[in-house]
């Protein structure tokens, strides 16, 4: 344990006195940390009077919680700088080959970087919420509660992790500092969204909403530092010399992965779609766990908090009832204002959007549109009972016809995208990350072809002619 | 030592870089690897140092396998690769220090080798300077400083001389003799053909990842060039008339007042060549070998490998 990080170290130690001599990044740093709490502090000042003067009590209350998050997050800008620096920076320099041809280990390596890639931004940005604190605790404004700085502290801390995290694996993939700086958009842009989603949580919710965001920040960044682990490795740094394209390599990769042995589209079927779905099973497993949880909790959430929320009265429920009644009454001709293939369209469409939220989350937030969509399921079977109707019945009238290939369908993709994520963080000492990808893709193309679409096809046209029919039988008196 | 076994490897799954390389370097023993930009030296080199995992084949060095014991031979081996890889704002006391706590040197150790290489090397006087601003030279002689912190049993030199000045040059080519001498295996990559048969004992040509010639200089000169050459010099103009060569022997050319002879086996028939031309009362002035250089060897080698004329 001490070997590893006295080796851990031994790579930090050389970064800091690196980058501490480095101009190009004390210069830029020191200016940020502290002309900037200077300039937050005045327009906090200014907006504080503005909103003295015309109301804004809301923003007023919240605004130096979210000045702090600003502030801390512009040094962290310089993460991405650190990291790129000391990745691909080295790669370019040179530098980076002598010390991968020591005994250093890979991990000790990556940790190493790892650690100065946060720990300087991370020291310049408290340093900076420190003086715009020092400064604003001489205004006659309401200062944030202790439990709120801790909060963005941590959340601050985990951005720090997230963005140097990401930049690394952007680093082993590119070959020049021009190459990073191009690809680094996609950590600004996203982190840039998050900010802004965050900042949201902060002015619209209470101070315990922002738990939300660091444990979702905190969990991606893990997952984020899994992968660069599991991909920085010296065969990877080495075996790349050039950034170039070779589309008749990825075509292959992929197609050879797609096809798998088949000779037919009919042996495909027979032999290959079993392996991919077999391979799905734990995936699954999680995902129908999931699936469950967050159908029942959602269920006994409405049940039990909208009467509150809502409060629901016998004249009430029977507003809504009719209000069903009359969205209800022309049911039948529901094959003309929604089509069929519209209606497969934009279900392909949200398991598309599933794989895509997925490949930029490792799963984790194609997971979460799946929850929420069951969540919803749930939440509509609760309304159906608040209402007056039989849960079940509703559930086996209006969902479980065309939910038997949809809900399936939505099950398969989601467990597939999972798959994806868990591909891309685990190690696979042979295979690049690039390959890895493909893989990876060709894989849930497999199961998306292969099932998925069918399955959704099948359950649009259900859900247009025959769910209908079933509901009227159910709920005769609608 | 130093040994590979169809020795591979393949890139993006369609580029051999390197293609079925046997080598056999014994300690105390050198070897040039000498090929064009992209024949597949450094690739060769980083996969016996375990830098890059063969695709097919085996290597072991310095008594480990590359593929088993990567961390090993990284300890083992001393590696100076073909850009210098120095950290420009680090001095070249601190750039050694650096790395002799990489190679896990006790304090002493480190201090102790370090002072020695800096000395030796003729940059102790810039040992507090920043690497950054060292000639091209002396950042050379710190990257060869550092391949050697840890005294390793193996060395793999990447153009050990390159942008350095005569002198040292030299230096460094006695320095890689003296490690030769206490039993280090080391292997060359070079451009330098004139350095190359300075010190290596044996030579490897490699082509597109392909060993194409491999032995000591002469066996090479003997393969690619044919026998080995003698020139008789006579004092002035003479007819030899028709010779009665001893057998193992041909003429290779003729002039006024010269002739070569390309001689299979030397020892046994020059004294016998030298008879025969005493018996033609031949002015003879001189008898001796003609020179010839690797570059001759190297040149014809890699014209015949791409299938165009050499013109010597």
């Amino acid at each position: 344990m001490q070997r590893n990080l006295s080796s851990i170290w031994m790579v930090a130690q050389r970064e800091f006195t690196d980058q501490f001599r480095d101009w190009r990044i004390v210069v830029p740093m020191f200016l940020l940390v502290t002309l900037f709490p200077f300039i937050a502090d005045d327009t906090t000042r200014q907006a504080v009077s503005f909103m003295n003067r015309f109301g804004g009590d809301l923003i007023l209350d919240n605004l130096i919680p979210f000045v702090v998050l600003v502030i801390g997050f512009f040094p962290l800008s310089f993460t991405l700088v650190v990291a790129l620096e000391s990745f691909v920076g080295e790669k370019e320099r040179g530098t980076i080959e002598p010390l991968l041809s020591s005994p250093i280990e890979d991990r000790h390596m990556y940790l190493g970087k790892l650690l100065v890639g946060i720990t300087t931004p991370l020291v310049f940005s408290f340093a900076s919420i420190g003086i715009y604190l020092i400064l604003v605790s001489r205004r006659e404004v309401t200062f944030p509660s202790a439990y709120m700085l801790t909060l963005i502290f941590l959340l601050t801390f985990a951005h720090a992790v997230l963005m140097v995290s990401a930049a690394i694996v952007i680093s082993v993939q590119a070959t020049t500092i021009r190459a990073a700086n191009l690809l680094a958009s996609f950590v600004v842009v996203p982190v840039a969204f998050l900010l802004q989603g965050e900042t949201i949580l902060i002015f619209w919710g209470n101070e315990d909403v922002l738990w939300f965001a660091i444990i979702g920040v905190t969990l991606l960044a893990s997952l984020l530092v899994r992968l660069g682990l599991s991909h920085f490795r010296r065969e990877y740094l080495l075996g790349r010399e050039i950034d170039t394209i070779n589309l008749k390599w990825i075509g292959r990769t992929f197609s050879s992965r797609f096809r798998g042995r088949a000779l037919s589209i009919w042996d495909w079927y027979r032999t290959e779609l079993p392996i991919s779905l077999r391979e799905l099973r734990k995936p699954l497993l999680i995902v129908v766990g999931l699936g469950l949880i967050a159908g029942l909790v959602s269920y006994f959430w409405v049940v039990t908090n909208v009467p509150t929320y809502l409060e629901l009265s016998p004249e009430r429920v029977s507003e809504f009832r009719t209000f069903i009644a009359d969205n209800l009454n022309n049911i039948d001709s529901l094959g003309e204002r929604l089509p069929a293939p519209i209606l497969f369209l934009h279900n392909t469409r949200t398991t598309v959007i599933f794989l895509l939220l997925g490949l930029i989350s490792f799963g984790t937030l194609g997971l979460t549109l799946f929850i929420g969509n069951i969540a919803l399921v749930g939440g509509v079977m609760g309304a159906a009972y608040l209402v007056g109707y039989s849960p079940l019945l509703a559930f086996g009238a209006g969902i479980l016809p065309h939910g038997i290939f949809e809900l399936t369908a939505i099950f398969i993709a989601t467990a597939a995208v999972l798959k994806v994520g868990a591909q891309l963080v685990t190690p696979q000492p042979d295979k690049g990350l690039g390959e890895i990808l493909l893989i990876a893709l060709a894989d849930w193309l497999r199961v998306f072809v292969g099932i998925v679409v069918p399955f959704l096809a099948i359950a649009a046209v259900i859900e247009i002619y025959l769910t209908p029919v079933l509901i009227k039988l159910a709920f005769p008196y609608l | 030592m130093i040994e590979t076994n169809d020795l591979s490897k393949q890139f993006n799954g369609d580029f051999w870089a390197v293609d079925g390389v046997n080598l056999c370097v014994e300690p105390g023993k050198i070897l040039a690897l000498l090929g064009q930009n992209g024949a597949g030296k450094t690739t060769t080199v980083r996969m016996l140092n375990a830098l890059l995992k063969p695709t097919r084949g085996w290597a072991r060095v310095a008594g480990y396998d590359v593929t088993k014991k990567p961390q090993a031979i990284r300890a083992n081996v001393g590696v100076l690769t073909e850009q210098h890889g120095l950290y420009m704002r680090m001095t070249g006391e601190e750039y050694l220090e650096f790395f002799g706590k990489v190679y896990g040197l006790d304090p002493q150790a480190r201090k102790r080798r370090s002072d020695y290489l800096l000395q030796y090397f003729g940059i102790a006087e810039a040992a507090q300077r920043r690497c950054g601003e060292y000639s091209k030279g002396m950042k050379q002689k710190l990257a060869l400083a550092r391949a050697l912190i840890h005294d390793p049993s193996v060395l793999l030199l990447d153009e050990p001389t390159s942008a350095m000045d005569p002198e040292s040059s030299r230096l460094v080519r006695d320095e890689i003799a003296r490690l030769q001498s206490s039993q280090r295996t080391i292997i060359i990559c070079t451009h330098n053909l004139a350095e190359a048969e300075a010190l290596a004992d044996s030579i490897a040509i490699i082509y597109r990842g392909k060993i194409l010639l491999n032995g000591t200089l002469d066996e090479l000169k003997r393969i690619v060039l044919g026998p080995v050459e003698y020139e008789a010099k006579f004092a002035h103009d003479f007819d030899t008339g028709e010779l009665n060569l001893p057998q193992g022997v041909t003429l290779a050319s003729r002039s006024a007042d010269s002739i070569r002879f390309q001689v299979e086996a030397p020892q046994a028939v020059n004294p016998l060549l030298v008879k025969a031309l005493a018996s033609r009362n031949a002015p003879l002035v001189s008898f001796q070998e003609v020179p010839r250089r690797l570059e001759q060897v190297y040149l014809k080698t890699m014209a015949e490998a791409q299938g165009v004329s050499y013109a010597a």
